[in-house]
């Protein structure tokens, strides 16, 4: 196999595995789900985003976040603002009593378009603020804390501190925000209906593009050097400090790529779901995807995406018929989760599905056992798939 | 201000204070290019925290630490490492869930800006450094074997082999044979005198037996203060370190 392919794939094992994922959302659910039920599945797939940045950001470099929401919401909010101006133009909006600006800002007797939002009326403006938005909020944040060596527990309690404040700022200010209603009524992208069931299909696609985009874009970062060291200072920071690393440069530089991943994915579900609100940018979605994560297993890129689906589909299956309890069943799942089986769904893959694999594969092919042994020089491209 | 000297390492007035409680006390220390010192001393004379001071890990409350006539107090710990002093701990700190080779990897001193990191590619030179550094600490055979299933005294190697791969001009170590079984330890005197010859090393150490086989020169810590400095023998028999020793 030649070395870009072993950066961004992994082992044959991690291209394999890239590839079932693949099929799997490109050829399995698209032939089996009705249109509802893919659109949804689309949106579950925006906050794996969030699940594979926060298995760069927690599981690899060992910084837990709990205000990724943060960056979601920043992402669906500029692709929002920009679906927003573009759905509001002067003669859909000439009942108002000033035409041409968001419904919600009219509403708020607010007669001018406020300056933040005049750039986003541009769509590239737009696009390269989803991306640079939440990578500058992260770099803010992050030098703020790991300069001053800020972490562990107290990072993340402030990081959710962060997510209070924000949704809260969100709520708090209508006019310029649409306040707790949020961002609603979007229709177009540069004039595409994006209701339409073609419209869904092509943005749950693009979806499934992106991720698989990103899994190896962050496979590629964990295979370099990056990789080792992350997980180095994840276990003896100072270790590395006294190898000559400054520590807090390689915890802001994971920060942001994993801020601007998930302000991907939170575009993405506004183009799917047509909207944004401040519920999706608070605590209770931050720790959520901490739990999708988990599940996957914090280590791995592709259990994020599974441990993102089945959690979501439990959720959804599970809140139809008994709408209360889904709460303590999230509750329940995440402590076992944690208790049972640390690495999550990925770890019984490598515990228990991998041998019993690798025993049958021995057994079919009928022949004495012969002690090859576990192919070592793979193993640390092994261990990050 | 102290004047420019001739020593690699030279400590001058180094104070710190916890709370009021003077853990090293105006302490003058200097080191020669390529000297192996010792520094013993009973618990709590501060050696450690001697070391600590150097490498910035705690903050100095006065003094100055100056190597090769650059002060070193108030640099940030990587920019004190780049300049060339390597640094090992009590305990072996060693990535465990990385293998030999790829911990001796992540210790080259080339690709540590966050760029540098993700484009940096192992090239023949650091392979070779590598199987170099890893044959000088008795591992050649364990280059990829995890960290974790290293032997206690192997650890401690592993760890001396991540500082030889900086090239450290001074390699300062506490306790590097804590935990050794004999044998080890006569291996361990052995590559110390070997690698102290084109550089500078500051030991600490406990087991006496270890410092008489290695140490030139020996320097005795008593309550932050250098109470003797000489030769094993006259250390051995100065009136003061035996009583110290001894609890009088």
């Amino acid at each position: 196999m030649n070395t870009l392919q072993k950066r961004l794939f992994g082992s044959k094992e991690g291209l394999l595995g890239t590839l079932f994922l693949a099929l799997i959302l490109v050829v399995v659910l698209p032939l089996t789900l009705d249109i509802f039920r893919l659109n949804l599945m689309g949106k579950y797939l925006t906050y794996a985003f969030v699940a594979v940045g926060l298995v760069l950001l927690w599981g690899n470099a060992g910084v837990l976040s709990l205000g990724q929401g943060v960056f979601f919401g920043l992402g669906g909010y500029c692709m929002a603002m920009f679906l927003k101006l573009e759905a509001s133009d002067p003669i859909t909006t000439k009942i108002q009593s000033t035409p041409g600006i968001p419904d919600f800002m009219d509403w708020n007797q607010i007669t001018a378009l406020p300056a933040f939002w005049v750039p986003f009326k541009s769509f590239p403006f737009a696009t390269l603020a989803i991306l640079i938005v939440p990578a500058v909020i992260a770099y803010v944040v992050g030098a703020a804390m790991f300069k001053r060596r800020v972490g562990g527990v107290y990072f993340a309690v402030i990081t959710q501190a962060i997510a209070l404040i924000v949704s809260l700022g969100i709520d708090g200010n209508q006019g310029l925000t649409g306040g707790r209603n949020g961002i609603t009524d979007l229709r177009t992208l540069l004039g595409w209906d994006i209701r339409t069931t073609f419209g869904q299909y092509t943005l749950y696609f693009t979806s499934v593009a992106l991720l698989l985009g990103v899994i190896m874009l962050s496979r590629w970062v964990l295979s370099s050097k990056m990789g080792r060291i992350l997980n180095a200072m994840s276990e003896k920071e100072d270790r590395v400090r006294f190898s000559g690393y400054d520590v807090s440069d390689f915890k802001i530089f994971i920060f942001c790529l994993a801020a601007m991943i998930s302000g991907i994915g939170g575009a993405m579900f506004v183009l799917q779901v047509g909207f944004i609100s401040p519920s999706l940018v608070g605590i209770v979605p931050s720790i959520e995807m901490v739990i999708f994560a988990a599940v996957g297993g914090k280590r791995s890129l592709l259990g994020a995406v599974y441990g993102t689906l089945l959690v979501n589909t439990g959720k959804s299956l599970f809140s139809e018929t008994f709408p209360q309890l889904w709460l303590y069943a999230m509750g329940g799942l995440f402590i076992l989760v944690v208790v049972l089986m640390p690495n999550g769904l990925a770890g019984l893959w490598d515990d228990y599905a991998k041998p019993w694999l690798h025993g049958a594969k021995k057994r079919l092919m009928e022949r004495p056992p012969v002690d090859v042994g576990e192919t070592k020089s793979n193993a640390p491209l092994a261990k990050i798939i | 201000m102290s004047s420019n000297t001739d020593y690699l390492l030279a400590i001058e007035d180094l104070t710190v204070s916890f709370d009021g409680f003077k853990a090293v006390d105006s302490l003058n220390l200097y080191l020669d290019q390529n000297e192996l010192r010792v520094i013993i001393g009973p618990n709590g004379a501060g050696k450690t925290t001697v070391l600590d001071l150097i490498c910035g890990k705690t903050r100095a409350t006065s003094g100055s630490v100056k190597f090769k006539n650059r002060e070193m107090l108030g640099m940030p710990e990587h920019s004190i490492v780049r300049s060339g002093i390597g640094r090992k701990f009590q305990t072996p700190s060693i990535y465990e869930n990385l293998t030999v080779y790829e911990n001796l990897e992540v210790s080259f001193p080339r690709g540590r800006g966050v760029f540098g990191a993700l484009t940096f590619k192992t090239t023949t030179e650091v392979e070779q450094r590598i199987q170099s550094v890893a044959e000088t600490t008795f591992l050649q055979d364990y280059l990829h074997t995890e960290g974790a299933f290293l032997s206690h005294g192997q650890k401690q190697w592993l760890e001396i082999g991540m500082l030889l791969m900086q090239e450290p001009e001074l390699m300062m170590l506490d306790e590097p044979v804590a935990g050794m079984s004999p044998a080890e330890r006569e291996q361990t005197a052995e590559l110390l005198k070997r690698i102290s010859a084109d550089r500078s090393i500051l030991v600490i150490e406990h087991d006496m037996e270890f410092v008489s086989r290695i140490a030139k020169k020996v320097t005795v810590l008593h309550l932050g203060k250098i109470l003797a400095e000489g030769s094993m023998d006259e250390i051995h028999n100065n009136q003061m370190v035996q009583d110290v020793y001894l609890g009088h």
